[in-house]
C-alpha cells in the first residue's frame, strides 16, 4: 500500500491543503462545546443575556468557519482521491498493454480486468474515507482529549476506563466475527459454484435426470451459507447496543463523579456539560478508527494486486539499436535450431526445431491436441522469446527489430477469434488503419465473408457486438481471416482458422488464397488432413518435436505418426486418390 | 481466484454505485425505482407470514428500546439540574438524589441495551431464514422452467438474482427494517421530549429542518447527476479495458498499443471529471448538514441561555435539548437512507418474482407411461414433426424419421441446420409445435420427462463437469457406480490412460470451469459417463470434435462395440467418421433433405456428395 502511495507526488501541494483545511475544521469544532461551557458558566448561571448573544455570535462565526473549512477539505480531497486513481489507472493500463503473452497469462485475464477496474476502485474509496475521516478522527480524538483535559483534569480518568472496554469489545467481536465473515464468503462462493454449474449443465443434468440430486447439493450449500450467515449476524447484532451502552455509562459515570467534583468547587457545571461532549466525539473517533481498520485490509489486498502488475516488467523489450540489416528478402522464416519452454516448465514444449519458408509457398503445421503447434506460430510475432536457438525473418534475427516492425510484417488469424464491439468494416480494418473501401472489400470478398455480409441488415456499417456474439462461428473466422489480409503482411500465419468452417468454404478459401499469397508466406496450423494436403512443406509435431518434414506424398512414405493422422481422417480410397 | 471471478462477472445492472462509499452514499447515488412498489411489497410480506410473531417481536422490543434511550438525556438533565440548584444554593447537593437518577439511568440503558440486542438477534434469525426459503424456491422453479427461458439469459443475469439481489433483500430485513422503526420512534420521541422541555426552542430547532431538507435535496440532485456520468464514464472504461485485455493477443499482433492506450486516456479523463465532481458533491451534503445543525445548536445555546437567565427551563433540560437536537439530524439521514435502500430491495425482489412467475414446462401427465429401461427397444418415430424455437422462425416443418432398434443413425449438415434441435427435441427439452415423436410406439409427452431421459445417453458438444473428483464425474450418472465400473468405462473411452498420469488420477479434483484437464480430456469424460450409464439409446454430438483424429478411431473403436446393440444418433462434421451409419440423415435449413446410407447418398449425386467430396476438393 506504502508502494502505491508514492505516486502521490504530484498531489503532495494538494494533500498537505486537504490536511490543513481538515485540522482547521477540527479545531473549529472542538471550540464549539467549550464556546457553549462559558455561556453556561458565564451568561446562564450569572444571568448575563449580552454574554450570551456575543458568545453565540462567536459560536456561529467558528461553526461557519468549519464549514467552510470542512467544504474546502472535501473538494481539495475528491480532486487528489479521482486523480489519484486517474493517474494509477493510466499507468497500469499502459503497463497491461506492454506485457507480453507471458506476463499476461501470469496473472490471467479476468484477474487483470478486475486490478484495472475494480481494485483501483477500492483503492479510490480508500483514499477517500482516508482523507476524509483518517485523518480528521485521529485529530478530533487527540484535540477532543486536550479539549477534555482542559476542562478537568481528574474526570479524564473516566475514558482511561471506558475507551480500553470499548476497544476490548470491539477487539473481541471483531476477533470472533471475521473468521465466521471469511466462511461465509467461501460458501456464498459455494452457493454460486453450485447454481453456477446447474446453469451451465442443465441439458447434461436433465438428460441424465439428476434433477433431484442437485437440488440436495443446492439445498445444502443453501443450508451451510444460512447457518453461518445466522451466526455472523447474531454475534454482529450485539455491536450497536453495547457501544451505545458503553458510550451512554460513560456519560453517566462523568456526571456523577462530575457532580462531586463540583460539589467540591474544582470545577463548573459548564465544564461538565462540554467535557460530556468531549468524551462523546473523542469514543466517536475511535469507533470510526476501528471500523477504518477493518476497510483496510480490503484496500491491503487490491493495493497489492495492482502492486503486482506494476512491478511486473515486460521481459520482451526491443533491442536498443534496431538492425537495419536485411538480405532483400521477403516473406522468409526461418526457425534455427528452436527450443522453447515456458518459464519454471521442466519440459520444453518446443524442442530443437528448424524449418524455413519460401515466399509464395505454403507451410502446413500438424499434429495432435498439445504437440505445440500453436506455441510454435506465437515464437514468430515474438509472443514469447525463444529459449534457445534464433528465428530469423527476412535474414535478420527478430530479437533484433522493434516488436512494431515485426508485426507490421505479420498477419495472425488466431484460434480463437476474437473481434472487437464495432461495424464489420472497422473490425476488418482494425488490421490496417487507413485501408480504402475497396481494399476492405476485396479482403472480404477473398475470406469468403462477402456474402454473409451483404446479407445482414446494413452490410459492412452492421454493428458487432462485443465478443462477436450476433455472429455464428464461422462468420467470425471470416471475418478474422479478412483482418489479416487487408493488412496484406508478408507473412500470414492461420492458427486453426479455418475449423469452423464447412468444407466446401474451407476449399474455396484457400483456393483464393493461393491467389492472394503469391509472394508471402503463409503458415498454417490444422488439425484436418484435407487442409493440409495441398501444402508445399507439412511439418509433422509431436510432444514438441519435429517428427516429420515434407510434402503429403514424402511424409506417407516417411513419417508413420503423420500416416496415422491420415489413416484416422481419410478412407483408403481417399488416400489413394491423392497419390 | 474465485472472488475475483465474481466480481468481473459482475457488470450487474443493478450494483449500487461502486464509487458510492461516501457517508451519505445512498443519498446521492441514483437508486432504480420499482416497478410496482405496492404489489412486491405485499408479496414479500407473505414470505414473513410464518415467521409473523417473531417479527412482531422485533418491532415490539426496537420501540421499547428505542423509547428508554430517549428518556436518558432527559433524566440525565434531570441531575444537571439538581447541580446547578446546589450551585445556586451555595453549594448544598442531594446526593442521594442525583445517586437515585444514576441508578435509575442505569437500569434504563441496561435494558435498552437487551431489548436492542435482542431485536437484532431475532432479525438475524428471521431474514436469513426468509432468504433461505426463497432461495430454495428459486431454484426449485429454475429447475422447472423448459430450457427455452434458460436460452434467452445468461447466468451471470440468473447468479446475480439468486445471490446478489437475495443478499440485498436479507440486508434490509436484517438492517433497515429496524432501523427504520427505530428512526422513526426515535423521531418521534425526540420531538415529544423537545416540546416538554421548550415549545419555543423546539420552533427554533424546527425550523433549521427544512433547510436542511431543502439543501440535501439540491445537492443530492446535483450529485446523482454527476453520479450517473460517473457510472457512465466507469462502464466506458470497463468495456473498454474488457475488450482490449480479451483481445490482448490481437492488439499485439495487429500494434495497437498505443492506439487502445491513447483510447483508455480519453475514457479516463472523462471519469477523472465526473469522478471529483461527484465525490465532491457527495462529499458536502455531510458539512452542510452540519453548518445546519451546528447554526440550529448556535440558536438554542442562545435562546436557551436567555430562558435559563429568565428561569423559564432548568439548566439540565437545556443540555438535555442539546443532546437531542444532535441526535435529530441522524434519524433523518438514515431514514431518507433507508426509504432509498427499500426500493432497491423492492426492485431486487421484482427481478426474484419475475423468475417465479415465468410459464412452466407443462407437468407430467398424470397417468404417465412408464418405460422400463431394461425392456426398452429403442426404436424411434419422428411423424410430422414440426418445431420452432422463435414463434416467427420456422426451423423444422413436417419432418419423419423411423429409426428401427439398433440402428445407428447418423445427422450431417451444415451449421444451423437444425441438427442438435432433433436431439433436443427427443428428450423433450422443447415442445413440439405439431406431430409426435414416439419411442417404442408411446408419445413421449406421454413418457414422464425423467423416465424419458433415463433412456438415452448423452455426449455433448459443450462438455459439463463439475467442481468434484474424476470419479464422481464420470459416476454422475449412476449416482452409486463401484468404482471398477467406472474404471471400465474410462478404459473403453480411452480415458484410463490420461486419467491416471494425473497427479490423484481418478481421486484428482477438477476445478471449476475444470481447466486442469484438456477441452479433448473433457469430452473423453464425458464419453465415460455416457458409456458408464448403459442406456437404450445413446446420442453422440460432436462428441469427439475437440480430441485428435487419431485418439478419436481408438475411441470409435470402443464405441463400436458399445453402439452395438443400441439404438444410437451421431452428429457430425468429418463425414468420415460416420460411413459406415446404418442410416444418414442430411439436414439443411431445418428439414432432411436426403436419406439413405452412405452407398445410397453417394450415387444419388446430391447434396451430400457434394459436401462429402468437398472434404478433399483442393
Amino acid at each position: 500500500m506504502l508502494k502505491l502511495f508514492k505516486n502521490f507526488k504530484p498531489f503532495a501541494f494538494t494533500v498537505a491543503l486537504v490536511l490543513l483545511f481538515i485540522f482547521l475544521q477540527a479545531m473549529t469544532e472542538l471550540s464549539l462545546p467549550t464556546l457553549m461551557a462559558e455561556i453556561v458558566d458565564n451568561g446562564m448561571m450569572k444571568g448575563d443575556t449580552d454574554y450570551i448573544l456575543r458568545y453565540g455570535a462567536i459560536m456561529l462565526v467558528v461553526a461557519l468557519v468549519s464549514s467552510f473549512c470542512s467544504i474546502i477539505g472535501a473538494y481539495y480531497s475528491s480532486k487528489v482521491a479521482a486523480g489519484f486513481c486517474r493517474n494509477l489507472r493510466n499507468k497500469v493500463f499502459a503497463r497491461i498493454e506492454n506485457y507480453s503473452l507471458h506476463e499476461f497469462d501470469k496473472l490471467g485475464t479476468a484477474s487483470l480486468i478486475t486490478r484495472t477496474t475494480n481494485d483501483i476502485i477500492q483503492i479510490q474509496n480508500m483514499i477517500i474515507i482516508m482523507l476524509r475521516f483518517m485523518v480528521f478522527s485521529p485529530i478530533m480524538c487527540i484535540g477532543g482529549v486536550i479539549m477534555a483535559i482542559s476542562r478537568d483534569k481528574e474526570l479524564t480518568l473516566i475514558l482511561l476506563v471506558s475507551i480500553p472496554i470499548m476497544l476490548a469489545v470491539m477487539g473481541f467481536i471483531a476477533h470472533t466475527v471475521m473468521p465466521l465473515f471469511k466462511a461465509m464468503q467461501k460458501k456464498l462462493d459455494r452457493l454460486s459454484m453450485v447454481l453456477r454449474e446447474n446453469l451451465t449443465g442443465i441439458r447434461v443434468i436433465r438428460a441424465f435426470n439428476k434433477l433431484d440430486y442437485e437440488r440436495e447439493r443446492f439445498l445444502s450449500a443453501n443450508k451451510d451459507l444460512t447457518d453461518t450467515a445466522i451466526k455472523v449476524n447474531r454475534t454482529m447484532a450485539v455491536m450497536q447496543p453495547v457501544t451505545m451502552l458503553i458510550m451512554n455509562l460513560t456519560s453517566i459515570a462523568i456526571i456523577w463523579f462530575g457532580g462531586f467534583r463540583i460539589s467540591q468547587q474544582e470545577m463548573q457545571i459548564g465544564d461538565m456539560m462540554a467535557f460530556i461532549q468531549y468524551a462523546m466525539l473523542i469514543m466517536f473517533s475511535f469507533i470510526m478508527v476501528a471500523v477504518m481498520f477493518v476497510m483496510i485490509p480490503r484496500a491491503q489486498a487490491s493495493a497489492e494486486r495492482i502492486n503486482e502488475v506494476l512491478e511486473m516488467t515486460p521481459e520482451i523489450i526491443d533491442p536498443a539499436e534496431e538492425s537495419n540489416i536485411t538480405d532483400g528478402t521477403r516473406g522468409r522464416v526461418e526457425f534455427e535450431n528452436v527450443t522453447f519452454r515456458y518459464p519454471g516448465a521442466e519440459e520444453p514444449v518446443i524442442y530443437n526445431i528448424s524449418f524455413k519458408t519460401e515466399p509464395g509457398k505454403t507451410t502446413a503445421i500438424i499434429g495432435g491436441t498439445g504437440s505445440g503447434k500453436s506455441t510454435l506460430i506465437h515464437l514468430i510475432p515474438r509472443f514469447y522469446d525463444v529459449s534457445d536457438g534464433r528465428i530469423l525473418v527476412n535474414g535478420i534475427d527478430i530479437s533484433m527489430i522493434s516488436q512494431e516492425e515485426l508485426r507490421k510484417k505479420i498477419g495472425l488469424v488466431p484460434q480463437s477469434v476474437l473481434l472487437f464491439s464495432g461495424t464489420v468494416a472497422e473490425n476488418i480494418r482494425y488490421g490496417k488503419q487507413d485501408a480504402t473501401d475497396e481494399e476492405v472489400i476485396h479482403a472480404a470478398e477473398v475470406a469468403q465473408a462477402s456474402d454473409f455480409i451483404a446479407e445482414m441488415p446494413t452490410g459492412f456499417e452492421t454493428e458487432i457486438a462485443q465478443g462477436g456474439t450476433n455472429l455464428s462461428g464461422g462468420q467470425k473466422q471470416r471475418i478474422s481471416i479478412a483482418r489479416a489480409l487487408v493488412r496484406k503482411p508478408e507473412i500470414y500465419i492461420f492458427d486453426d482458422s479455418f475449423s469452423a468452417l464447412d468444407f466446401k468454404t474451407d476449399s474455396l478459401l484457400r483456393k483464393k488464397l493461393k491467389q492472394e499469397t503469391k509472394d508471402d508466406a503463409v503458415i498454417i496450423v490444422a488439425q484436418r488432413v484435407s487442409t493440409v494436403l495441398d501444402a508445399d512443406c507439412i511439418l509433422v509435431l509431436e510432444e514438441g518435436r519435429l517428427a516429420g518434414k515434407g510434402s503429403h506424398k514424402e511424409l506417407m512414405n516417411s513419417c508413420e505418426i503423420y500416416r496415422e493422422i491420415v489413416a484416422s481422417q481419410l478412407s483408403e480410397e481417399e488416400i489413394r486418390k491423392y497419390e | 481466484m474465485s472472488d475475483e471471478k465474481r466480481q468481473t462477472m459482475g457488470t450487474d445492472r443493478h450494483k449500487r454505485g461502486p464509487m458510492g462509499g461516501g457517508p451519505a452514499g445512498a443519498l446521492s447515488v441514483p437508486t432504480e425505482k420499482a416497478k410496482d412498489f405496492k404489489g412486491t411489497l405485499k408479496r414479500i410480506v407473505r414470505y414473513f407470514a410464518p415467521q409473523k410473531w417473531k417479527f412482531m417481536a422485533a418491532g415490539l422490543l426496537a420501540i421499547v428500546s428505542t423509547v428508554f434511550s430517549i428518556f436518558g438525556p432527559k433524566i440525565l438533565g434531570m441531575a444537571t439540574t439538581k447541580l446547578a440548584e446546589g450551585i445556586m444554593a451555595d453549594y448544598v447537593f442531594d446526593f442521594g438524589y442525583i445517586g437515585r437518577i444514576m441508578i435509575i439511568m442505569i437500569l434504563l440503558y441496561a435494558f435498552s441495551f437487551l431489548c436492542g440486542y435482542i431485536m437484532s438477534y431475532i432479525m438475524a434469525g428471521v431474514s436469513q431464514k426468509t432468504v433461505f426459503a426463497m432461495r430454495n424456491e428459486v431454484k426449485e422453479k429454475l429447475d422447472r422452467l423448459p430450457l427455452k427461458y434458460f436460452d434467452g439469459r445468461t447466468h451471470g443475469e440468473i447468479l446475480s438474482r439468486v445471490t446478489n439481489d437475495m443478499d440485498t433483500i436479507a440486508n434490509t430485513l436484517q438492517q433497515s427494517l429496524s432501523q427504520l422503526i427505530m428512526s422513526v420512534v426515535t423521531l418521534a420521541g425526540i420531538l415529544i421530549m423537545m416540546l416538554s422541555i421548550s415549545p419555543l426552542m423546539t420552533l427554533i430547532a424546527l425550523v433549521t429542518l427544512p433547510l436542511s431538507a431543502i439543501l440535501t435535496v439540491l445537492i443530492a440532485r446535483k450529485s446523482q447527476l454527476y453520479f450517473s456520468k460517473q457510472q457512465k464514464a466507469l462502464g466506458k472504461v470497463n468495456g473498454h479495458v474488457e475488450e482490449m485485455l480479451t483481445g490482448h493477443k490481437i492488439v499485439k499482433a495487429f500494434g495497437h498499443e498505443k492506439k487502445s492506450i491513447a483510447e483508455f486516456k480519453e475514457l479516463n479523463e472523462e471519469l477523472y471529471g465526473a469522478g471529483w465532481k461527484a465525490q465532491f458533491l457527495s462529499g458536502i451534503i455531510m458539512p452542510a448538514l452540519s453548518l445546519i445543525s451546528n447554526i440550529g445548536y448556535v440558536l438554542v445555546c442562545v435562546a436557551g441561555g436567555i430562558l435559563v437567565v429568565r428561569r423559564a427551563v432548568d439548566l439540565g433540560d437545556i443540555q438535555a435539548f442539546i443532546q437531542y437536537m444532535r441526535q435529530f439530524t441522524h434519524p433523518i439521514i438514515q431514514t431518507a437512507n433507508i426509504a432509498n435502500i427499500i426500493q432497491a430491495t423492492i426492485a431486487g425482489a421484482e427481478r426474484i418474482f419475475e423468475i417465479l412467475d415465468e410459464e412452466e414446462q407443462s407437468p407430467d401427465d398424470n397417468d404417465a407411461r412408464i418405460l422400463v429401461r431394461e425392456d426398452a427397444k429403442g426404436e424411434v418415430c419422428f411423424e410430422d414433426v414440426s418445431f420452432r424455437y422463435e414463434d416467427n422462425i420456422p426451423l423444422i416443418d413436417n419432418m419423419n424419421i423411423h429409426v428401427k432398434p439398433g440402428q445407428m443413425v447418423a445427422i450431417v449438415g451444415p451449421t444451423g441446420a437444425g441438427k442438435t434441435t432433433l436431439v433436443n427435441l427427443m428428450l423433450r427439452f422443447y415442445e413440439l409445435r405439431g406431430g409426435r415423436i414416439t419411442i417404442d410406439g408411446i408419445d413421449i409427452a406421454k413418457i414422464e420427462r425423467g423416465n424419458l431421459r433415463g433412456l438415452f445417453g448423452m455426449v455433448l458438444q459443450d462438455t459439463w463437469l463439475y467442481k468434484g473428483t474424476i470419479m464422481e464425474n464420470i459416476g454422475y450418472s449412476l449416482g452409486d457406480a463401484e468404482p471398477e465400473k467406472i474404471v471400465e468405462a474410462a478404459k473403453a473411452a480411452y480415458a484410463d490412460h490420461f486419467i491416471r498420469s494425473l497427479p490423484e488420477g481418478y481421486d484428482t479434483i477438477l476445478n471449476e470451469e475444470a481447466s486442469n484437464i484438456s477441452q479433448g480430456q473433457r469430452q473423453l469424460l464425458t464419453i465415460a459417463r455416457a458409456i458408464l450409464a448403459d442406456p437404450p439409446i445413446m446420442i453422440l454430438d460432436e462428441a469427439t470434435s475437440s480430441v485428435d483424429t487419431r485418439t478419436e478411431l481408438l475411441i470409435q473403436k470402443g464405441m463400436g462395440e458399445l453402439m452395438k446393440e443400441r439404438t444410437s444418433f451421431v452428429i457430425a462434421h468429418r463425414l468420415s467418421t460416420i460411413k459406415n451409419a446404418d442410416l444418414i440423415l442430411v439436414m439443411k435449413d431445418g428439414s432432411v433433405i436426403e436419406q439413405g446410407t452412405h452407398e445410397e447418398l453417394i450415387n444419388k449425386k446430391g447434396f451430400y456428395e457434394d459436401l462429402y467430396y468437398s472434404q478433399f476438393a483442393v
